[in-house]
């Protein structure tokens, strides 16, 4: 009585083996490491040795390389140096290889199973952003779109209209008679399936809006335009492991791990800067005459300029602007090894840029640094309105030397501006205003501090808890307690195979599931005292303990469970975590206190005859 | 040697005084919340919350002085679990586009010399605190609702109510102990709730099946017998239970740092609140619902033991 057969001893030692293995890693932890590979086609041990020398050459200690899946991995022994060697080789290569910092495993080779659990931010530190997508802004964007594509589909098909007008969600369009009318209905239901057309009572006129089918779309694809805008911008921050996702219908959830300049996070995920080019108008001493007399003449503007702080007037008509900007890197202009942007043009802006510096050699030409913000004012009776507000700088007045084209130079900004600059070109704007409602951020000192407090708390739990078992049931108790162990690990397998985030209140589960985790085999061993009091012959009475009390165990940790599932659906981050930890202690606790420790008492007293057990 | 112990308490023979506990304990969080009111963490109020670290323990009035002169004269300054830990709270601004707002924060800390480090910055919008309670109350619900059935299924009508109504008294109690000692109520103390939700079900559900095995072993006996019989049974197991996890909540209270304080607090008064209630309001009110054998023999047809059949 009470043997296992083989097959099941094997199949409970197979699965403790499996789960050691797949936990083994988060003894190895993980080390900072940079990533290179080339733009095109795999990485050589050329690039490899380039890159370490790169390294070396940086005054960077200490660093090892090899290839990995393509790619030269260099592994550095603390974040520091990991950001020294990122900002080397990014300068180094350019535009040939593409540098992606990142953790990697520092487990054995034959050890790579599983990677080790993954750190929340309240572990590791770093910056939590919740961020709301303004799509109010993206709907307005939309119908003036829409108001935008009605002139040009007009003037294209020779429809005369006397008025189009953009309205609260609507655009009417004044045509001149009934027949007019027609023909523009006609061609608009044929190019723009998903508005809806309202015609009014007077002949000559009819509005168009958008289908609540289209705003959908309309609102979806603005995220979507966001979410890949941020995780452009946050590529080029050169942050290692960002998480950016999608949450609800119009939030964007941004984790950025290691990151502790909040500001310049928030600079680059949330603005929207870009360059226009204009000709200078007259002279400084025009200049002066607009700003005090308040006339500014009517082919130009007033803008301020940056390192004066004076006024100065510029062309109305624009060069080039924002839109017309292809892509844009940073650097130094080696003339003046002053910062520079070094600008792409598209094919229209390259033109025009080439035949207005033709015609103005000689003349003097401004570079305008517009930075764009929304204000979102909530008013007292809670309505929320928006309001833009431009910042406009003339960073640059240069006098035209030689006929521009489609790439050139801009300097006239700081070193950091000229970075952020190009980085927001290159990343894309953002197609609606987004507003950060959330923050957490967690310093590296805090995140160590929590990561030591968890594990104490972890230790002391268990050792009291192990003390206790011990006292109390004896030779079981340690069974309760190498099975508690096994638990454990087991928890850190599941973690680290599902690779689900371990927080400070995951850690908290843990240590919960401690303390439950023995719940069911102090079940079966109360039970297994209590046949033995009744008088129960020994064998039996391990028999019937189980057996009696596994229904109950069930019953006991399934409905844990549910308040568990729940914590996780209605639950934000870190919570999910606990829930998360938690719910996996309980299951797994299920296998190491019922079948674990049945395995062991079988091995110890199974098949004999016995007097007395060690309860 | 054995150290087995079996008890035979008169269990309900309190039931009624029991219940009349309960009823004040209940009548009382519910006061105390009224008046006192919950001490609503940033979570649920939003708000920033700016914690930083010094070497030296700082003199937090200086602090104040460097938070006003820097235009910050509504924060509110404390320490955070000890002296060299500094926390700043601000009330949600009322126009967004706050992106600044925490490193201007900091950087009046930092005029008030003592160099601090940053190590935690918080903030939640207002919409997003009115949405976390609202899904917090929800979250509470559901889990009630969820068990509701599951005992239901599992074990009989009365049985689900008495256990719904042990857990209500749980979370109120709960709940009336955090605005008692103005714990910060936060969402991994509605997490800690939720818990306790949990882990209390997890005893009554050990007291229910006892009584439901031994109404099925034994033809005789009234109701008020076996249910005293299955307690003083499970009595052991239940104190060895809340005892281990109240070790390991124990060790996290002291050592799992000032983040998982309150959390911890929540359990700690959540595992005894739900020991008693296990016992009294969750048998407590099944018996006084009128529970009977044939309640409980009607659920498994398929499990007929000979010796139960009325």
């Amino acid at each position: 009585m009470n043997r296992y057969p083989l097959w099941k001893n094997l199949l409970t030692l197979g699965v403790v083996l499996a789960a050691i293995v797949l936990a083994l890693p988060n003894i190895f932890g993980n080390v900072p490491a940079v990533m290179v590979s080339p733009r095109a086609g795999d990485a050589t041990t050329l690039l490899l040795d380039q890159s370490l020398d790169v390294v070396r050459a940086a005054g960077i200690d200490g660093v090892e390389g090899k290839l990995v899946a393509g790619r030269a991995q260099l592994r550095f022994s603390d974040l520091d140096t990991q950001t020294l060697a990122r900002d080397a080789l990014s300068e180094a290569f350019g535009n040939r290889a593409v540098i992606a910092p990142t953790l990697v495993s520092s487990s054995p080779d034959w050890l790579t199973l599983t990677d080790p659990m993954y750190l929340g931010l309240d572990l590791r530190g770093g910056v939590h952003f919740l961020m709301q997508v303004d799509m109010d802004a993206a709907i307005d964007k939309a119908y003036a779109t829409l108001e935008q594509d009605l002139r040009v589909l007009l003037r294209d098909e020779r429809i005369r209209f006397r008025s189009i007008s953009l309205d609260q969600g609507e655009v009417t369009v004044v045509l001149r008679d009934a027949a007019e009318r027609d023909s523009a209905v006609a061609e608009i239901r044929r190019q723009h399936p998903l508005t809806e057309l309202s015609l009014s009572d007077s002949a000559d006129t009819f509005s168009l809006g958008y289908s609540e089918f289209a705003l959908e779309e309309e609102r979806t694809l603005a995220l979507e335009k966001n979410i890949s805008t941020l995780r452009n911008r946050v590529n080029q921050l050169g942050v290692a492991e960002p998480v950016i996702q999608r949450q609800g219908a119009d939030r964007i959830v941004v984790q950025l791990p290691g990151v502790q300049d909040t500001t310049q996070a928030k600079v680059v995920l949330g603005a929207t800067a870009t360059l226009e080019y204009r000709l200078v108008y007259g002279d400084a001493a025009d200049w002066l005459a607009a700003e005090e007399s308040g006339r500014v003449p009517a082919s130009s503007r007033l803008y301020t300029q940056r390192d004066t702080g004076g006024p100065i007037l510029l062309n109305r008509r624009v060069i080039v602007s924002g839109d017309e900007i292809k892509s844009a890197s940073s650097g130094i202009d080696s003339h003046s090894g002053s910062p520079a942007v070094f600008v792409n043009l598209d094919g229209t802006g390259a033109n025009r840029m080439q035949r207005v510096t033709a015609e103005n050699i000689g003349e003097p030409m401004a570079v305008v640094y517009k930075e764009s913000n929304y204000d979102r004012i909530v008013a007292e009776d809670g309505t929320v309105s928006h309001e833009a507000r431009v910042e406009e700088e003339v960073i640059n007045v240069a006098t035209i030397q030689d006929v521009l084209s489609h790439r050139f130079q801009t300097t006239g900004l700081a070193s950091d501006e000229a970075r952020h600059l190009s980085l927001l070109i290159s990343a894309g704007s953002l197609s609606a205003p987004v507003y950060i409602i959330e923050e957490r951020t967690v310093g590296p000192s805090l995140g160590k501090e929590n990561i030591a407090r968890g594990f104490t708390a972890c230790v002391v739990g268990l050792l009291l808890v192990m003390g206790f078992m011990l006292w109390y049931y004896r030779f079981f108790g340690l069974l309760a307690n190498l099975a508690l162990m096994v638990n454990i690990v087991m928890v850190v397998a599941v973690l680290s195979l599902i690779q689900a985030t371990l927080t400070l209140p995951g850690i908290a589960g843990v240590v919960l599931t401690v303390g439950m985790a023995v719940d069911a085999n102090v079940l079966i061993f109360e039970r297994i005292r209590e046949e033995l009091n009744r008088g129960t012959a020994v064998q039996q009475a391990i028999h019937a303990g189980y057996d009696r009390a596994v229904g109950t165990i069930a019953d006991a940790n399934i409905t844990t469970l549910i308040a568990a599932l729940v914590l996780f659906a209605f639950g934000t981050g870190a919570i999910q975590g606990f829930a998360v930890t938690l719910s996996i202690g309980i299951a797994t606790s299920m296998f190491t206190a019922i079948i674990g420790t049945r395995a062991l008492v079988n091995l110890r007293y199974g098949g004999r005859r016995l007097k007395t057990i060690s309860i | 040697m054995k150290r087995s112990f079996t008890f035979e308490f008169d269990f309900l023979r309190w039931t009624r005084q029991a219940a009349m506990l309960s009823v004040a304990l209940i009548v009382l969080s519910i006061a105390l919340v009224a008046t006192r009111g919950l001490n609503f963490g940033l979570d649920f109020t939003g708000g920033f919350l700016i914690e930083v670290g010094y070497e030296q323990p700082v003199d937090l009035d200086n602090l104040r002085d460097a938070l006003a002169s820097g235009g910050f004269e509504e924060a509110q300054v404390q320490n955070f679990g000890s002296a060299t830990e500094v926390l700043v709270r601000l009330a949600p601004p009322e126009e967004e586009g706050t992106a600044d707002i925490s490193s201007n924060v900091l950087d009046a800390l930092a005029t008030a010399g003592g160099d601090p480090e940053m190590k935690r910055v918080e903030f939640v919008g207002p919409q997003i605190g009115d949405e976390l309670r609202d899904q917090g109350g929800l979250a509470v619900i559901y889990a009630l609702a969820g068990i509701l059935v599951y005992v239901w299924l599992r074990f009989e009508w009365k049985f689900a109510a008495g256990s719904i109504f042990a857990l209500a008294h749980d979370v109120c109690l709960v709940i009336g102990a955090c605005a008692l000692f103005q714990v910060d109520f936060d969402l991994s103390v509605l997490a800690a709730v939720l818990a306790v939700i949990g882990y209390s079900l997890n005893d009554t559900i050990v007291v229910f099946d006892r009584i439901r095995e031994n109404f099925r072993k034994r033809g005789t006996g009234d109701t008020k017998e076996v249910m005293n019989l299955s307690i003083n049974q499970t009595l052991t197991r239940t104190l060895i239970t809340s005892g281990t996890t109240l070790l390991a909540l124990f060790a996290l209270f002291f050592f799992g740092g000032e983040v998982l304080r309150a959390f911890s607090f929540a359990l700690i008064i959540g595992v005894f609140v739900g020991t008693y209630s296990s016992i009294y309001v969750a048998s407590g009110s099944a018996l006084l619902m009128g529970l009977k054998r044939e309640d409980l023999l009607q659920v498994e047809k398929e499990g007929v033991n000979p010796d139960a059949t009325p």
